[in-house]
């Protein structure tokens, strides 16, 4: 691994006459801040109309300062309020998306550092072409593959179940381990592999303990990016899964019209906010390796 | 103890042959230099004779015993690497114990082990530290006691020096004799520095272009090399050649340069008495073989020297000798010469040329006659 070497990061605005100084950081801070509103103001006025009652919404629009403030939206978007048909709350179906999400990842990213292992490490004749096609599923539209998908599912008797969805995005989700694993582990060097197998260490050995140890940022990449990404997807849940089955995803779109009578906008919103939470936290817990284990190529 | 033995040894990567029919035999805790120019196959052959590469047509025996086809560890040799390749997640007494581990030696039995090489290598206060925590030379010791740990048959070395700065280099080429010494184990050592070739090994193995040139004593190499490559390649500043004519008289037989004022240099007499007038032949000197012509420093350890004019064109000090960049008769020649007695640049100068150790080459086939 790289030593932490502490360093300055070079600053081109700290350079020049004063003037130009005050001037250069004062629009790139503007520049910064009017962009990261644009950003946040949504989630602010969702968040907002999460504490607001309905009645109060409907008055006085959608955008406005609340007046009674309350958590009970919270509650019922969690556990009783309706969704298509079912009026468990969002609970049911953050559940499902939990149970989709987690062992997609977890398989994903582990058969991802096995296919990485072997294709930079172990290579074969046509090791590089099979690298090739696995790498093209990065590029495929999922479009493409719905139709495949649902014959798949139907053959195995998988349709309308997570453990269906798992397959589908375990499968789905290979390309892009396979192709983070292999970029990384092509950098660490083959003496060490050479060595390793001079000392009397096998496949799985040289797997364990030289490889996985040396993991942890590209560990790091796979999960984030495989569960945000496993997380927000949509086609997939709303194609092959219906009613209580459904990922949260595909459960929310029931907001998005269609349905009849009244609209529930703060319990909606709170809905909506529970459904962002786990990629969000994901990311403030891991987006810092995240960011550094994908510029970080070399292994010292 | 044991021997190590290559016997017609091709390999090739598609249609490219990279090692032309390689024999090789090293005796039982001999220590075996590999050197050459880079991509003449030396790295290939260690990585054979490690089991890192497959064989495409020959025989390796290690101990006599044929192990072509066997798995690197079941060769029981250990491999010490340019880039040292140390586990870098792993502590110094890790990466010791780390083959151990593998081949599931008892504890009690590699923290022997591990005490053993380290008080050897006096590296005990490393034990706990990482790779990353230590010093080039420190690494260095590391991938040696790693190598050390197992008692293996057979010490491979891949350019271990490389990667250190010339000081520590020097230190580390004497302490590397001195451990051979001490444990007597055969080596084969891969280098492409000449000078760790000539100072370590008891025998050298010349490779240029997939082809072993010469194998033989470090003695044999530098005064009695096979053909024209092996006598450049080896010894530095690089041995001169001066392209010259055959010449007949009735005291001997001489040879005219080429590029000189047509006097007869005399061969030493009763060599080279078959060679054929006028042949066309290239004179190999060797730039510590000029002398100063009145100390007449061949005549009193009983050889024959030659005078040659030579002028003086640069003059580079390196503290212990002065090499002198002269041209003699036409063309250009490397001179080694005391300091004390360096002419001055612009100079003419008589050197006395040590005719007894010049070797001669034919100019077609390159080898030495």
């Amino acid at each position: 691994m790289a030593d932490a070497v502490p360093h300055r990061d070079f600053d081109p605005l700290s350079t020049g006459s004063f003037r130009q100084r005050i001037l250069s950081k004062t629009s790139v801070y503007m520049a910064l801040t009017i962009f990261a509103l644009g950003y946040l103001v949504p989630l602010v006025i969702i968040l907002i109309n999460t504490l607001r009652p309905l009645d109060e919404i409907v008055r006085s629009g959608f955008i406005a300062w609340p007046h009674d403030v309350s958590l009970q939206y919270w509650g019922e978007a969690w556990s009783t309020f309706c969704i298509g048909g079912t009026c468990e709350g969002v609970s049911r179906f953050f559940k499902n998306s939990l149970m989709m999400a987690v062992p997609a990842t977890i398989l994903s990213t582990a058969i991802g550092l096995v296919n990485g292992y072997v294709l930079s490490k172990w290579r074969f004749r046509g090791s590089d072409a099979l690298f090739g096609i696995i790498t093209l599923g990065v590029f495929m539209p999922a479009q493409m593959t719905l139709l495949p998908w649902a014959f798949v599912l139907g053959k195995l008797g998988l349709s309308n179940t997570i453990s269906g969805l798992v397959l589908v995005h375990t499968v789905q989700g290979l390309s892009f381990t396979t192709l983070f694993c292999r970029n990384y582990f092509v950098n660490i060097p083959d003496d060490l592999i050479k060595a390793a197998r001079i000392d009397g260490a096998g496949f799985w050995r040289i797997f364990r303990r030289i490889i996985l140890p040396l993991s942890p940022p590209i560990i790091i990449v796979a999960v984030i990016w495989q569960f945000t990404g496993i997380w927000n997807e949509f086609l997939f849940g709303t194609v092959f899964t219906s009613g209580a089955n459904q990922p949260i995803t595909s459960a929310i779109v029931a907001f998005s019209g269609s349905g009849t009578g009244e609209r529930h906008y703060n319990v909606e919103a709170a809905a909506v906010i529970m459904a962002a939470i786990p990629p969000l936290f994901i990311y403030l817990v891991g987006g810092k390796y995240f960011v550094r284990g994908l510029t970080q190529g070399a292994v010292k | 103890m044991s021997s190590l033995l290559i016997k017609d040894l091709r390999k090739s990567y598609g249609s490219v042959e990279v090692l032309k029919n390689i024999n090789l035999e090293a005796e039982s805790g001999e220590f075996v230099a590999l050197v050459g120019p880079s991509g003449c196959g030396k790295s290939t052959l260690l990585s054979i004779i490690a089991g890192l590469e497959s064989v495409t047509s020959g025989e390796i025996r290690i101990d006599d015993i044929l192990v072509n086809d066997r798995a690197p560890k079941d060769r029981d040799i250990a491999m010490v690497f340019q880039s040292y390749a140390l586990y870098p997640t792993m502590s110094v007494r890790e990466n010791m114990t780390f083959g151990m581990e593998s081949r599931h030696v008892p504890k009690a039995q590699q923290q022997e082990a591990i005490d053993r090489v380290s008080a050897l290598l006096q590296i005990e206060p490393l034990l706990d530290r990482k790779p990353s925590q230590l010093s080039g030379g420190q690494r260095q010791r590391v991938a040696m006691g790693r190598a050390l740990v197992r008692d293996p048959k057979l010490f491979l070395f891949d350019e271990p020096l490389s990667n250190l700065d010339a000081k520590l280099r020097i230190e580390m080429r004497t302490e590397i004799k001195k451990l051979h010494q001490n444990v007597g184990k055969t080596t084969v050592y891969v280098t492409h520095d000449q000078i760790e070739a000539m100072t370590l090994a008891s025998r050298i193995a010349v490779m240029h272009k997939g082809v072993l040139q010469q194998y033989d004593t470090p003695k044999m190499i530098y005064e009695r090399p096979v053909n024209r490559f092996v006598a450049s390649f080896m010894g530095s500043p690089t041995m001169n050649f001066l392209d010259a004519r055959v010449a007949r008289s009735e005291s001997g037989v001489g040879l005219v340069l080429a590029a000189g004022d047509g006097s007869v240099l005399p061969l030493p007499s009763g060599t080279f008495s078959n060679l054929a007038p006028d042949r066309n032949i290239v004179l190999g000197v060797r730039p510590e073989h000029f002398s100063p012509a009145h100390e007449q420093r061949a005549e009193r350890k009983g050889g024959q020297s030659v005078i040659m004019r030579a002028k003086v064109d640069m003059v580079e000090p390196t503290g212990s000798q002065t090499i002198l960049m002269v041209t003699i008769g036409g063309s250009d020649a490397v001179i080694a010469c005391e300091p004390d007695h360096a002419p001055s640049q612009g100079d003419t100068v008589s050197f006395a040329v040590d005719m007894t150790k010049a070797c001669l080459f034919d100019p077609a086939t390159e080898q030495r006659l």
